[in-house]
């Protein structure tokens, strides 16, 4: 299975380019780590791939059909191949775990019988399957609201992943998460991959979790690929590219304490380098959490 | 560690502290302009509080025969038959209002056009809509019915557009997400927001109902105020007081019963 993305550019109506025609094509069981500053286009760009939002131009080929050109059921069709994973989790509050994952076997029923709660016994036995393949096994009748932020998000990723995805999108699945359960979440992310041969397309703020897992990394600057390959080359000067826009080998030596900055983003306490990365100073003075408008 | 003291006060609604004042004096002005224009004169006010004394003997002890007891009974049960009727057809009418009226979900001319509806039912009070619908459909309970029901709309469809306005938008795309129908989206994902609140509001809608069915009968819609009415064109005061007392059992025991089943639901 494998998604190719060709020229995609998102203007919102605010007149935001978020994307300015980005090409990337991920396929097999490859794990995929997008990363990029704030405001990079991360988010945007997994919205557009299941059209939550609606790209503006450009073409996402899943398995060669062309998402951008289907109608609203052939889209709906679509996106039950597609999981989804959320940063905020988005989790249906006052419904049940179960409810929340069979939630991803929509798609296959009708408006009646998802009114009535009542799913094919198949699909009740892959919910068990996999609330315990999560470690969530004997919550199904907690309410979401009373679970901590690890456990949302493992519920989360069983809700993607009943729905028999043929890709996985992740949207910074551990900005919400301490060091410890972002670890662990990753761990759960690409091991399911594997088992399931899927491709993960995910999008993350800490470099250091995006080179221990991620088989290829992607980088996204101000809606344009800077870096693209695998985590043993992202050094110092990609990084730089990424997070500043830089392009080392026509710039000016950094600054020491600016290297340091950026040593330490690849450095590999977990957690400790996002505080880093968001606080790197951009050439015109500003840090890379919020690019000035002008800014190229 | 500063050579110069620097002052704060806490900055004003009004930007300038003069022009806090003049609010303050222009208020002020405007009551007591008001209160003049109503002819409300201290003298007045004394005077009809002793003639209300007086009156008030009149009104004790409550009494009715028993073809008025059954009288109070009747329209009683009509009255809350018309409460009970006018916020379910309320409240069915409310909900596809609401999400037309809710900016979120809703395009905007529909959005417009329920919300001046909602306004044109908040802006009527319900004796001034009974009125006119009295004259359309004529006297009795039927007029009544219409009258809350159209009442409910503007509370029940607005208070629960806000709500659905507040909802999380990312659960909604997380079922959209899914491969969900439009359905399966509101059942799913928008639905379970606001059940708590909407089972609250109803009751609540439920016991102000009540509470309107008593008086609507004054202008000939139905219910207990009618005879209220004739009881008081004809001067039978302890036969007032024994219809008051039965409407604010009845009020009571129906704003008891809202209270309790709102604080389940909370
Ligand atoms: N709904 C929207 N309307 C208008 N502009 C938007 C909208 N969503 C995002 N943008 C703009 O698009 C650009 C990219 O935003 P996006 O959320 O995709 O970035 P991101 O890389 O996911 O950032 P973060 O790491 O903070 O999540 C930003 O400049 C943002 O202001
Ligand atoms: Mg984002």
């Amino acid at each position: 299975m494998t998604l190719d993305v060709t020229g995609l550019r998102k203007v919102y109506p605010t007149g935001d380019e978020a994307l300015k025609g980005v090409d990337v094509s991920v396929g097999g069981s490859e794990t995929t780590a997008m990363i990029g500053p704030s405001g990079a286009g991360k988010s945007t760009f997994i919205r557009c791939i299941n059209r939550l939002t609606e790209p503006t131009e450009g073409s996402i080929e899943l398995d060669g059909t062309d998402l951008t050109g289907l109608d609203d059921d052939g889209l709906r069709e679509a996106r039950r191949d597609i999981g989804m994973i959320f940063q905020e989790y988005n989790l249906v509050e006052r419904l049940t775990v179960m409810e929340n994952v069979l939630t991803g076997r929509l798609g296959y029923v009708s408006g009646w019988q998802a009114f009535r709660r009542s799913f094919p016994p198949d699909d009740v036995e892959r919910a068990y399957e996999i609330l315990e393949r999560v470690g969530l096994g004997e919550m199904e009748d907690k309410r979401v609201d009373e679970l901590s932020g690890g456990q949302r998000q493992r519920v989360g990723i069983a809700r993607a992943v009943v729905q028999q995805p043929t890709i996985l999108l992740v949207d910074e699945p551990t900005s919400s998460l301490d060091p410890e359960t972002s670890n662990t979440v990753m761990r759960l992310l690409t091991e399911i991959a594997a088992e399931r041969e899927i491709p993960v397309l995910i999008n993350i703020h800490e470099v250091d979790l995006a080179t221990e897992y991620a088989d290829r990394i992607v980088g996204l600057h101000d809606g344009e690929v800077v870096f693209d390959g695998p985590p043993d080359d992202l050094h110092d000067g990609a990084l730089d590219r990424v997070y500043r826009g830089g392009d080392p080998p026509e710039s000016d030596a950094p600054p020491a304490d600016e290297t340091a900055a950026s040593d330490s983003s690849v450095g590999s306490e977990p957690g400790g380098e996002r505080a880093s990365a968001d606080g790197v100073v951009s050439p015109d003075g500003g840090t890379t959490d919020r690019p000035g408008p002008g800014e190229p | 560690m500063a050579a110069e003291r620097r002052s704060w006060r806490r900055p004003t609604a009004f930007r300038r502290r003069e022009f806090t004042w003049a609010a303050y004096l222009g208020l002020a002005a405007f009551f007591l302009w008001s209160a003049w224009g109503v002819g409300a004169d201290p003298s007045r006010i004394a005077s009809g509080l002793g003639r209300g004394l007086t009156l008030l003997g009149d009104f004790f002890p409550p009494e009715a025969t028993p073809r008025q007891a059954r009288r109070i009974a009747d329209k009683m049960v009509e009255s809350v038959a018309m409460a009970m009727v006018s916020t379910v057809t309320g409240i069915a009418i409310s909900v596809p209002v609401a999400f037309m009226a809710a900016e979120n979900l809703s395009p905007k001319p529909l959005y417009y056009l329920n919300r001046g509806f909602i306004s044109l039912s908040r802006a009527l009070n319900a004796i001034i809509v009974a009125i006119l619908v009295v004259k359309a459909v004529g006297l009795g309970p039927l007029a009544g019915v219409i009258t809350i029901t159209f009442k409910t709309v503007g509370f029940f469809a607005k208070l629960l557009a806000e709500d659905l306005e507040d909802i999380d938008m990312g659960s909604v795309d997380a079922v959209r997400a899914t491969g969900a129908s439009p359905i399966q989206t509101l059942v799913y994902g928008v639905v379970p927001q606001i059940i708590p609140r909407f089972a609250g509001l109803s009751v609540y809608r439920w016991d102000i109902n009540i509470r309107t069915s008593t008086i609507v009968g004054i202008v000939g819609a139905g219910g207990i105020g009618s005879v209220l009415l004739t009881a008081f064109n004809r001067y039978a005061y302890q036969y007032v007081t024994a219809i008051l007392i039965a409407i604010i059992a009845v009020v009571l025991v129906a704003e008891g019963v809202s209270a309790v089943v709102r604080r389940r639901y909370q």
